[in-house]
């Protein structure tokens, strides 16, 4: 647990190689160190601010930003329960209650066995599936109390070995074929987009 | 940017603005100035406060706009006084003020706080806001010297943006978000900027403070004078003081110059000069206090009268040719002057030296066509970059530079051994090996070059070569490593002499260097920038006693004092033991002349060994003025009175005169120029009138008659030795220099000296990082912590010069052209 290891580095290289600069791939190297340890190690950081060549103060600047990264360890199973407006209107309250209660935790705490962290969260985009959540970025729709047991029940049984434990991002681990890739490109080297030239400006 | 003038109208005012100006700027350039905390004319816009909010109609109605984020535009209506401006102003200061602490009466901005007095002039009265304010931990050190004290922080981002934009080093950052959203550091990764202590000059409030100021005083019981400090820069400062204790300086935003920074290094140097260990009386070797005699062997205070009456008469028992000065870059031009012309034209001696051997020669300094600093970082403009490194010395230029390459689309060359401070922006980076400099500016000059030159690559000069074409050259010219033949230098710099319209700037340490040449204050010279023979002319009428042939520069001075042959030193701020080239011979010389004469602020190792020494005043305890290494004079003003019986170096001058039996005639600084004025080729602009008329001062354009002399024959370079490692020596911002030393808020920084290797050259030493190893030279060897730095090139080490712990001078050789060095694990061979 600190620095990422040797074959996230090797990940964290190829995420880099993306960008046309390295400062870009910031985010995408938080959540491979999330991945990693679960949060985000100030040893993290560091080896961040080294592979992106910022400093580390930069690191923190945007990894303190972003509620999403955690600065100190949580669950394997980050439970982060929809309290939107659309969610709130639909049981959101209830059902963040009612997991707080049967998992014996505050909003934001972590069970005492580190597996479930609960937390409520602004509006993750899935209104219509309202109330919702999301276990490790994986969504649930439309959960019920009941839904929300079974979920966690099954959890600790294992049967839901789709969710890997801690923040898994799969976009993190992408890989793009070197014939497909676009390649980096400055934005200041870009094209302008013929639409925007026949319009002229937006006065 | 366009020249183009644009009309626009303010609070029913027309004026005209250059197109692309800031509204906030035009408006008050026309008088009309809007409140404001996050803008700052030497940053980028951001638009973090929102309180220079004003009504502006640009055709569409009127609505309000941050007027530093738009620029004027024909025909724009700007409103600053409408009621829907107040109306916002006001609020955006209620906003500001839901979390600002009132503890202004313990705050130290309190008096001078643009938050205290906006919502003063453009705030309520009164707060609606019962709720507790956010809390945090009081004041935390963001590094050794500035606090910062969250709770007053309103978010404006000047400090991290100055942080990042100004000077390149991006340790303090908005951490968190929302209410939460705070300045801090990395855990454990201090805001360790050469130039932190800007930050808390630039804070609209009370959120960052400097402990060498903090609780010292209150703005309304302080005194300010601009003034300049005499570093080569001549950064122009604000010295602050109260109850006659200068208590801050402060940086002024000069155009030509430092543009309102300063480096730490100076900015809390003011400390050295309220320093106990000043020298407040004459002190002459005597038994016991006020017992000057010849018994005693201590420096014990004497009376003035006691000690110009030994020094003047060690001075006439002797002939002028067994006479030295060293020294003289610390004085004002003026006592410049009087001192060449107490040695030069009274006394008769042209033993007269202000540089210590460890710059740019004379020629190099004056026969150049020179630069100013706007030059240099005219936009569009190709800095070359050779032999020095100034953020390390030279931190405003460093500053400017970095602005010109990074803001303004100047494109930097590099000619240097190692990294330098700019190395990041630089856009093409020759690693010349030591001492090879020259060679590899001829190639990157001739049309096309082939393989390796002086450990570059045809490629990396191509690259360097297709640059050189894209603007005006301005080569940026120093001598940082010792180790190196200042011949490589200045080869270098006659290779580019051959570049259309080249000019240079030159990197000089030692604050007041050009004016001391300018005025004499070296051998073969006279002042205006003239030599002994093509001067005597214009000076024999007021100088009765010129030489009539050139006499010895210091290193000569010292080899004829420690052979026995100089009867009278003296020493004008100069530390020859520490600051010579030979510690030895400068040692041995200092105990064999029969007397020594020191003018001086501090007891240095060198003054502890004088016979007589003269208290001098500081820069902030005498006027005058002062020459940049541009050739720009500034003022310099008095603000404080000297400590005990201390006198300015021009009285000094003019009492030893009497003494002598001399008027010297210069009583004041403006006798100084009346006097000089007519007879210097290039000083006939300068008096003290039009020196104190422009913040920009004077600057010196006329070139005058001391010709740039180029090396007779290409420097002969050494074959590299596969098992050597060839030698760099580094200056660094803290030294053992005596301001850093005597301030304590800065000496901590020096440091102990370390040498920084290459990590593949580092493994073959086998020890691990930080471990002392054995350097090994042909004139010498030191031990020395060895540090792995993947910015020396292999091949290549690199030790600090003036540092504790390893004297890099054991090392050096004066004759070589480079030093070849072997290094050794002190457990065994490597
Ligand atoms: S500490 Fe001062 S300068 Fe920095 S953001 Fe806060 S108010 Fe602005
Ligand atoms: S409100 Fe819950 S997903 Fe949008
Ligand atoms: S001064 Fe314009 S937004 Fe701060």
């Amino acid at each position: 647990m600190a620095r990422l290891n040797a074959d996230n580095e090797r990940i964290a290289h190829e995420i880099i190689g993306r960008y046309p600069r390295k400062k870009s791939a910031l985010i995408p190297l938080l959540h491979l160190a999330q991945e990693q340890d679960g949060w985000v190690t100030d040893e993290a950081m560091s080896h961040i601010a080294d592979l992106v060549e910022v400093t580390p103060a930069e690191v923190l600047g945007t990894c303190s930003f972003y509620e999403m990264f955690k600065r100190h360890p949580v669950g394997d199973y980050h439970v982060n329960i929809c309290h939107g407006i659309a969610c709130h209107l639909l049981g959101a309250d209830e059902l963040i209650h009612h997991a707080e209660e049967t998992l014996g935790v505050k909003g934001g705490g972590t069970t005492d066995d580190g597996r479930f962290t609960v937390e409520g969260v602004e509006c993750i985009a899935a209104c219509t599936e309202a109330p919702c959540l999301q276990v490790n970025y994986r969504f649930a729709n439309k959960v019920t109390t009941q839904d929300f047991d079974a979920l966690i029940a099954d959890i600790r049984s294992g049967a839901r070995s789709d969710i890997p434990p801690h923040g898994t991002l799969a976009k993190t681990r992408q890989s793009i074929p070197e014939e497909r890739a676009a390649g980096p490109a400055l934005v200041e080297d870009a094209q302008e987009p013929a639409w925007l030239s026949r319009n002229g400006s937006d006065q | 940017m366009s020249d183009d003038m644009v009309t626009f109208n303010v609070d029913g005012n027309e004026v005209s603005a250059p197109a692309g100006k800031l509204v906030i700027e035009a408006c008050e350039d026309a008088g009309v100035y809007i409140p404001r905390f996050c803008h700052h004319e030497r940053m980028n816009p951001v638009g973090m406060c929102r309180m220079c909010i004003v009504e502006v109609d640009t055709g569409r109605g009127p609505a309000l706009q941050p007027s530093c984020m738009l620029t004027v535009s024909d025909g724009m209506i700007v409103d600053t006084q409408s009621d829907v401006t107040k109306k916002a102003q006001d609020g955006v200061l209620e906003f500001l003020l839901v979390n600002h602490p009132l503890d202004c009466p313990v705050c130290d901005k309190g008096g001078e706080c643009p938050l205290q007095d906006q919502t003063m002039a453009y705030g309520p009265g009164e707060s609606r806001f019962v709720e507790e304010k956010r809390h945090y931990e009081k004041p935390i050190p963001v590094n050794d010297n500035v606090y910062l004290d969250r709770e007053r922080c309103i978010l404006c981002d000047r400090c991290t943006r100055f942080a990042d934009e100004v000077v390149g080093d991006p340790l303090i950052h908005f951490m968190d978000r929302g209410n939460q959203t705070q300045v801090n550091t990395f855990p454990d990764e201090p805001f360790a900027s050469y130039f932190s202590g800007n930050v808390v000059q630039i804070c609209p409030v009370g959120a960052l403070t400097a402990k060498p100021y903090r609780f010292k005083a209150r703005p309304w019981d302080l005194a300010e004078v601009d003034s300049t400090y005499p570093n080569a820069m001549g950064d122009r400062i604000n010295v602050q003081s109260s109850r006659d204790q200068v208590l801050r300086f402060q940086g002024v935003d000069s155009d030509a110059v430092n543009w309102g920074w300063l480096a730490d290094k100076e900015r809390f140097s003011f400390e050295a000069l309220q320093s106990d260990n000043r020298i407040g009386s004459p002190l002459m070797r005597g038994g016991g206090l006020n017992k000057a005699d010849a018994d005693g062997d201590e420096l014990v205070a004497a009376s003035w009268s006691q000690a110009l009456g030994s020094a003047a008469k060690a001075i006439a028992d002797t002939t002028p040719d067994k006479v030295g000065f060293v020294g003289g870059a610390r004085l004002s031009n003026e006592a410049q002057y009087a001192w060449t012309k107490l040695a030069k034209g009274l006394v008769g001696t042209d033993n007269v030296d202000a540089q210590l051997g460890d710059e740019l020669p004379p020629h190099a300094l004056l026969g150049l066509p020179r630069a100013t600093v706007a030059e240099a970082c005219q936009p569009g403009g190709v800095i070359v970059l050779i032999g020095c490194d100034p953020k390390e010395t030279l931190g405003t230029l460093y500053i400017r530079l970095r602005h010109a390459v990074v803001e303004d689309g100047a494109k930097l060359i590099e000619i240097t051994p190692t990294d330098t401070g700019l190395t990041n922006v630089a856009s093409a980076s020759l690693r010349a090996r030591p001492g090879e400099a020259g060679t590899v500016a001829r190639a990157l000059l001739a049309e096309t070059v082939s393989g390796h030159i002086g450990g570059v690559d045809e490629d990396a000069l191509a690259t360097a070569r297709d640059l050189l074409g894209s603007g005006p050259v301005t080569v940026v010219l120093g001598r940082g490593s010792l180790s190196e033949s200042v011949d490589s230098v200045l080869e270098a710099a006659d290779a580019f002499l051959d570049v259309d319209g080249v000019r240079f700037l030159q990197a000089i340490g030692r604050g007041n260097t050009m004016g001391a040449l300018d005025m004499g204050m070296s051998p073969g010279l006279l002042p205006g920038r003239t030599s002994l023979a093509a001067g005597q002319d214009a000076f024999s009428d007021l100088w009765p006693q010129l030489p009539n042939s050139d006499g010895m520069n210091t290193a000569a001075m010292l080899e004829a004092g420690a052979a026995g042959n100089l009867d009278v030193l003296v020493l004008l701020g100069a530390d020859p033991i520490n600051d010579a080239l030979d510690p030895a011979v400068a040692a041995k010389a200092l105990a064999t002349v029969p007397t020594v004469i020191a003018v001086d602020l501090f007891v240095n190792d060198s003054v502890s060994k004088a016979h007589v020494v003269f208290p001098a005043a500081a820069f902030t305890e005498s006027s005058g003025s002062h020459t940049n290494l541009e050739g720009r004079i500034t003022a310099i003003r008095q603000k404080v009175t000297p400590p005990g019986t201390a006198r300015s170096d021009l009285v000094i001058a003019a009492e030893l005169a009497r003494r002598l039996g001399h008027d010297l005639g210069l009583e004041t600084p403006s006798d100084v120029w009346e006097e000089l004025g007519p007879r210097s080729a290039v000083h006939g602009d300068v008096s003290s009138a039009a020196i104190e008329a422009d913040v920009d001062g004077v600057l010196i354009t006329a070139t005058g008659r001391v010709a740039f002399a180029p090396p007779d024959q290409a420097v002969s370079r050494e074959p590299v030795n596969a098992y050597a490692l060839r030698l760099v020596t580094a200056r660094r911002m803290f030294d053992n220099g005596t301001m850093v030393q005597q301030s304590p808020h800065l000496a901590g920084f020096a440091g102990q000296a370390s040498l920084r290797v290459n990590p593949y050259d580092f493994n073959r030493v086998g020890v691990a990082d930080g471990e002392e190893v054995r350097v090994s030279a042909p004139k010498g060897s030191v031990n020395v912590a060895a540090r792995v730095d993947p910015g020396v090139p292999k091949g290549i080490v690199v030790l600090d010069y003036n540092r504790s712990g390893a004297d890099a001078r054991v090392l050096l050789d004066p004759g070589a052209t480079s030093i070849d060095i072997r290094l050794e694990s002190k457990g065994g061979k490597a």
